[in-house]
């Protein structure tokens, strides 16, 4: 525990000192513990106090994830483009400058390890992501093997709370979260029948996530 | 739908002919219409559904099925001595060739031993899957009967399973698309592949990669399928694309942004065509004599073929100097690994 919390505040401390950081003169880690002090309530308090998500509750981690998806995310959510009550009136009280240290704060933490395997994952879900069905692709076309993420545009899957995995495909199918790049899940989600979603989220969860930095190099020319 | 119903008719004079569209190099082919002449009158397309992966059976014939299931997806890993670029057999065949009107092999199976007016006699299938390495796959074409032929032709024809023979199956090689309103044209395609491809592709088409290894295909550069293969045939392409492409939303570009951006995509340098006479205007006259060739072509100011890398594998880096590559295969444990790694998707240099 003692080691995570470390880590966690190794990677607040190269934060809040790099120097993009310092030009945005946001304290991430206050907010996430305490709140900007305008509305918005601890990340931590739903989140985790290491971004880890409660896989059981169905809340994501956000540790480790790419700081342009999660900046686009809270922007879905105060535009009310994407569907959370809560997260929408967080994100209301989040100033753009808050927005972006979050989101780099978050992406720079190690994501948690993979939920402990109860049960091997169902084979449906194993063939979804790995061969895909038809026109349906596999997950890992984009997402990664393992769904350890690709870019900004397709994140990590991999040891994201299942329940989670499930809402968010529900929501595509619903039209109740913006389909992401090009419309690609909103077109592969109305594709999905519940008993697919159900075992692909079962899989992902299993799977082992891969730190990454924050500093990502994804396009060189 | 309604394109995707329209195709259907025009596709079954084409599809036997075209079977595995995806490698075919339709350069030296007459035109479509003329091409159907070889065929015998083609009534409505029957439908047909391959038999699940699982039903592969557990024998021997089974795991040389397998086999080819494993060389058709990973096909650089699984037959590198006879492959020269960075695709699959699945990039262009999706579904590990299982999905119709993306050229699926159960559909090319049960049309070959077929006359093909570029060679000028009866093609097997066999020989069929040997331009297909020596063209789309930029390689070398394997001897018949090796291995790796009988295990493609295996999987191909457990996958035909309970198919009649010399027919049309509904969904085989690509849609063939109706003329576009517009002349197809470089400039608007640039902007449909900018907006709808490069987020795959990358903005030069060279592919993406993460973790040291390739994720999406390149589709132009020395990575990627040489001049001779199918897909360098603008109409190909397009079909390939309004049926497929952006992967996972098909049938959502219109046929004019198809064309468009095929075109595009077509008028980029790739290698050389191993059929290359050493003139380009002698090559294309004698293997690309059609509008659907931008070989040879003039593209600003620039003649299409005239830098094109040598057909055939290059040199490349064994993966052990690859050190992204071997990290992640040495990642891929149950556990999360230790220490960070830097994310390393980025687009092919």
């Amino acid at each position: 525990m003692r080691t995570v919390r470390r880590r966690a505040l190794g990677a607040a401390f190269v934060f809040v000192t790099g120097p993009a950081l310092q030009a945005q003169g946001v304290d991430a880690v206050q907010i996430v513990m305490h709140g900007n002090g305008r509305g918005a309530h601890a990340c931590a308090a739903c989140h985790g106090n290491h971004a880890e998500g409660n896989r059981l509750a169905g809340i994501p981690h956000l540790a480790g994830l790419p700081d342009a998806y999660l900046t686009r995310q809270l922007t879905h959510f105060r535009a009310e483009a994407r569907d959370n009550p809560s997260m929408q009136v967080i994100a209301h009280t989040l100033t753009p400058a808050e927005i972006v240290a979050l989101a780099r704060y978050f992406a720079a933490l190690a994501p948690p390890p993979p939920a402990s395997v109860t049960a091997p994952p169902p084979a449906l879900g194993i063939a979804l992501a790995v061969q895909g069905r038809g026109a349906v692709p596999a997950c890992a076309a984009c997402h990664g093997p393992g769904g350890v993420g690709l870019g900004d545009e397709f994140p990590p899957l991999a040891g994201q709370s299942a329940l989670y995995i499930r809402r968010q495909l529900e929501a595509w199918q619903q039209g109740r979260r913006p389909p992401g790049p090009l419309g690609l899940m909103g077109a592969i989600a109305r594709r999905l029948t519940a008993a697919e979603i159900a075992a692909v989220a079962a899989y992902y969860e299993q799977q082992p996530a891969i730190p990454v930095a924050a500093a990502s190099s994804k396009d060189v020319p | 739908m309604n394109a995707r119903s329209a195709c259907r008719g025009r596709l079954a004079l084409l599809a036997a002919a075209v079977g595995l569209a995806g490698c075919t190099q339709h350069g030296a082919s007459p035109p479509p219409a003329a091409t159907a002449r070889v065929l015998p009158a083609a009534p409505a397309a029957v439908a047909f559904t391959p038999p699940p992966r699982r039903a592969i059976p557990d024998d021997a014939f089974g795991a040389v099925v397998r086999q080819g299931e494993a060389l058709f997806t990973r096909t650089g890993q699984a037959a590198p001595q006879f492959v020269g670029n960075a695709l699959t057999c699945q990039n262009c065949h999706l579904d590990a060739g299982r999905l119709a009107d993306s050229a699926p092999l159960w559909a090319a199976w049960v049309g070959y031993p077929v006359y093909r007016s570029k060679t000028g006699h009866v093609n097997t299938f066999a020989e069929r899957l040997q331009g297909c390495f020596r063209f789309s796959m930029n390689g070398k074409a394997p001897p018949l009967g090796d291995p790796v032929l009988v295990a493609l032709e295996s999987y191909s024809y457990w996958m035909a399973t309970g198919a009649p023979t010399h027919v049309t199956l509904a969904g085989a090689g690509y849609p063939i698309l109706p003329q576009p309103e517009q002349t197809p044209d470089r400039v608007r395609g640039k902007a449909v592949y900018t907006a709808k491809c490069s987020i795959c592709h990358g903005a030069e088409g060279r592919g993406r990669e993460a973790w040291g290894r390739l994720a999406f295909p390149p589709l132009w550069g020395p990575d990627s399928f040489n001049w001779g293969a199918g897909m360098g045939n603008v109409n190909l392409a397009a079909g390939f694309i309004k049926a497929n492409m952006p992967l996972g939303n098909g049938w959502s570009l219109s046929d004019q942004e198809a064309w468009d951006v095929a075109l595009y995509v077509d008028s980029q340098e790739r290698p050389q065509d191993p059929r290359y006479t050493g003139d380009v205007a002698e090559t294309r006259a004698r293997f690309h004599d059609t509008p659907m060739s931008m070989y040879g072509r003039v593209v600003d100011g620039h003649v299409l073929g005239s830098v094109a890398p040598q057909a055939g594998a290059r040199p490349r880096p064994p993966s052990a100097d690859r050190p992204a590559a071997a990290a992640f295969v040495r990642r891929r444990g149950r556990a999360a690994p230790a220490t960070p790694q830097p994310r390393t998707t980025k687009e092919q240099p």
